[in-house]
């Protein structure tokens, strides 16, 4: 019976993948025609990790079973999500071996194996995040600042250009973006001095096509929120993936935290466009707008959260519900927005977990600092602390159940400690500071085998919100921290997972849980779903593996 | 335990003593630690470095095989050749290699062609291009030979397009199954275990098949190359190797 099951499904799979072998910008968006497919790093343009896949329902969740393992011949962090194309899956191997498999068995018809820089100097990790697909070319930033076109069918490089110097400490971690004719990339590095940008590169040559960069240079506006010659080692890195409006034809993208870190001192102003989302034609690189979720930040709090875009009914200042186009945001500074992403406008901000930095918005939106909350020389407690109310790992919008879904950092703090010493040197890292907490093991360290922490010194969550409110209406604890993505599916199922090395399935709606697994190691990735062959599957990486799991037949 | 430590020490410090031989294992060995460890910075014939020339017995610094075994395990100070982790055997097999590609036999008897003109046979004539790919252009079904003349001697490139059945790399060989309808698939095998098998089929496809779904599965012996003995000119041969010779990869910029 399975024999044949796996035959079906390799016929199957390359009838589909006759029919439409290349991937043209156009199913990039029209995702939702396909949703056999994962063609995207966040699922879809909008980016809401949300499938409408619905074969493993809340009533059947307990019946997965795991399908294949396969083991990365690398200790990094596994922090990619795999694409899925017509069958085939493309992930990374940390730092950047690109590999094809059979999403079936798991069994790898080819592997690009690349050799970063030894200059390379990652703040976090030597780790990917993931691929972009277009026509029958992979794309894949590396950890020495590359970005390099990879022919899909065969593993072989296609181009290879050098986006910044991986010796001054530029990096890149994330997954890139298709908009168009062309690829789009930033550039990590924001504890290293950078001055950070996103890039645009023809998908043909891999020629740049424009960049903007998210340090204003002199003459432009928002040069001035950077003291003297602090612009020029500002950070304001980009780490993660943007997200894409066609009809809007802008691209967002989340910038980190302004450098030095801790020390604010040396760049006093807002620091633009540190810790925001930035709006760009995608077509020019052209700032159309921006929101400054932090100004002038001293507690790395990286905006870099995959921008999620959403469409619902938004109630105006007159009363009257109105579509509306949204950008929703959980926030590292611990509150969750909701944008108008067609201006930029602010709507609403909440905090998702504790917060003692601010204490409210103005009329414009500008959050309100709390007096003497500042890193100094004998430490100051900060909520959220270091790592933030979220990090990176990806959030979920349904739009089945009208909830975001965040895996947040809860009741967590740091103290921040500032240096005056310290001075940017090309390449070395520069910081400003420290930070001290209960929670062991943030980006740079790895985390402890064992935990003995209590509650109130921080624990780990998935929060779901009403993402017209904020309002928290359900929440599953963990007693560690998570980095884990999240998954949501039509049929109201949610995927994650977290550092105690687990990955389940909850009740969208209720928060129940319904089935876990462990996988022994961290789920530091987010989780994807596909199907082929008629069959619905369910792949996330965790410590150095990736795991498929469908149901039992 | 200890007296096979012993034993083994004796005989590597007779064998270092000793004038070396080298049997074909050794020289295939050597040639594949060659191409992964020396070849990036010294080109597949071995004389990419200005000076030295490997194929040749032209060296700056040594002549004897230990003078050669000890540079590369330490390098050279102040210059770009770096210290390699090789014990004494697996050095002595790039010498045995070395050695070997200065041989007569293992010289392409082509003087230097002219690589616009194999450009040209490559993509017209020759045909090449319904199998194989360059830098983009071509099918994927056979060798992608973007970066060939980094990975292979002109001597090698001229014995595969005279003689394609005489050396099939591994990962190059043809695989055909049938499965219990009838339908019949050729391909390039990528991959294969106890239970499935990965080609790329004659359309680009990846296809993955389960074993227990065949009839039959087999390796295909020949190359599906043609071999272009008398259908090139002496002079369309030297221009078509030194073309395949001049592809080194794809350029960073």
């Amino acid at each position: 019976m399975m024999t044949r099951i796996l035959l079906l499904v390799s016929l199957t799979g390359a009838l589909a993948g006759s029919l439409g072998a290349q991937v043209s910008f156009d199913r990039l968006l029209n995702t939702g025609k396909e949703p056999q497919n994962w063609l995207t790093y966040s699922g879809t343009m909008m980016s809401q990790r949300h499938s409408p896949l619905t074969q493993i329902t809340p009533e059947n969740v307990k019946n997965l079973e795991l399908q294949w393992i396969y083991q990365a011949r690398s200790l990094e962090k596994f922090e990619a999500t795999a694409l899925v194309v017509d069958g085939i899956m493309y992930t990374v191997q940390a730092p950047n071996d690109v590999i094809a498999l059979d999403a079936t068995t798991g069994r790898v018809f080819w592997t690009y194996q690349f050799a970063p820089s030894q200059a390379a100097r990652p703040c976090c990790g030597r780790v990917n995040r993931g691929l972009a697909i277009l026509g029958d070319t992979l794309f894949m930033g590396t950890i020495d600042a590359h970005l390099i076109a990879i022919d899909a069918k065969n593993g072989k490089p296609l181009w290879d250009t050098t986006v910044a110097k991986a010796d001054s400490g530029y990096a890149i971690t994330h997954a890139p973006l298709i908009v168009k004719d062309k690829v789009i990339v930033g550039t990590a590095g924001g504890e290293f001095g950078i001055r950070g940008f996103i890039a645009a590169f023809d998908v043909r040559t891999g020629k740049e096509a424009w960049r903007f960069y998210t340090i204003p240079g002199p003459g432009e506006p928002g040069h001035e929120t950077w003291a003297g010659d602090s612009w020029k080692t500002g950070g304001a890195s980009v780490w993660m993936t943007g997200s894409y409006d066609p009809q809007l034809n802008l691209t967002y993208w989340g910038v980190g935290n302004p450098g030095p870190d801790y020390n604010g001192d040396v760049r006093k102003g807002d620091n633009l466009y540190s810790d925001s989302v930035v709006a760009l034609d995608a077509d020019t690189g052209k700032l159309k707008w921006y929101y400054q979720f932090s100004p002038h930040d001293e507690f790395d709090y990286d905006s870099v959260q995959v921008p999620v875009l959403a469409d619902m009914q938004w109630q105006g200042k007159d009363g009257q519900k109105r579509p509306r186009k949204l950008m929703l945001w959980a926030n590292r500074n611990g509150l969750f927005y909701a944008l108008d992403r067609t201006s930029g406008e602010f709507l609403k901000g909440t905090p998702f977990v504790e917060v003692n930095w601010m204490n409210g918005f103005d009329e414009a939106g500008r959050p309100m600092k709390v007096t003497g909350k500042t890193p100094t020389a004998e430490g100051t407690l900060i909520f959220p602390g270091n790592h933030g109310g979220t990090n990176w790992n990806n959030p979920s919008y349904s739009p089945s159940t009208g909830l975001f879904y965040v895996g947040a950092w809860a009741g967590y703090s740091s103290n921040f400690v500032k240096r005056d010493d310290d001075e940017y040197t090309e390449g070395r890292r520069y910081t400003g500071g420290f930070q001290r907490s209960a929670i062991p093991g943030g980006a740079t360290t790895p985390a402890p085998p064992t935990n003995t922490r209590n509650e109130s010194e921080g624990y780990g969550a998935i929060r779901a919100l009403d993402a017209t409110t904020g309002e928290r209406k359900w929440e599953f604890k963990m007693n560690d921290v998570t980095d884990g993505g999240i998954l949501t599916t039509a049929s109201d199922l949610l995927f994650s997972g977290g550092r105690e090395g687990y990955f389940f399935a909850l009740d969208a709606r209720s928060g129940a849980l319904l089935w876990k697994t462990a996988v022994g190691g961290t789920v530091a990735s987010g989780p994807m779903t596909y199907s082929v062959g008629g069959r619905q599957y369910v792949a996330v990486a965790a410590g150095n593996s990736l795991f498929t799991f469908a149901l039992r037949q | 335990m200890w007296a096979f430590r012993v034993g083994t020490l004796v005989v590597a410090a007779g064998a270092l003593l000793a004038q070396r031989s080298y049997s074909p294992g050794d020289v295939q060995d050597g040639q594949r630690l060659f191409l992964a460890n020396c070849a990036a910075c010294h080109g597949p014939e071995g004389d990419a470095v200005p000076g030295v020339d490997l194929g040749h017995g032209k060296f700056q610094r040594a002549s004897s095989d230990d003078d050669l075994i000890k540079i590369m395990q330490k390098g050279i100070a102040n210059t770009a050749m770096p210290p390699n982790n090789f014990t004494d055997f697996q050095a002595g097999t790039i010498v045995a290699y070395l050695r070997d590609m200065a041989k007569p036999a293992a010289q392409s008897t082509l003087a230097g062609g002219d690589v616009t003109a194999g450009k040209a046979i490559f993509e017209g004539k020759g045909g090449c291009l319904a199998c194989h790919r360059v830098k983009g252009n071509g099918s994927r079904v056979g060798p992608e030979l973007t970066d060939i003349g980094a990975l292979r001697r002109a001597v090698e490139l001229e014995r595969s397009v005279l003689d394609p059945d005489a050396e099939i790399l591994p990962q190059n060989r043809s695989f055909r199954v049938v499965t219990r309808d009838g339908a019949a698939t050729t391909g390039r095998l990528l991959n294969q275990d106890a239970f499935t098998v990965q080609l790329m089929d004659s359309n680009e496809r990846l296809k993955s098949f389960s074993k227990s779904d065949l009839r039959e599965y087999a390796f295909v012996d020949k190359s599906p190359m043609p071999s272009y003995t008398g259908k090139l000119s002496p002079k369309e041969l030297a221009d078509l190797v030194s073309y395949l010779a001049s592809l080194k990869g794809v350029e960073k910029q």
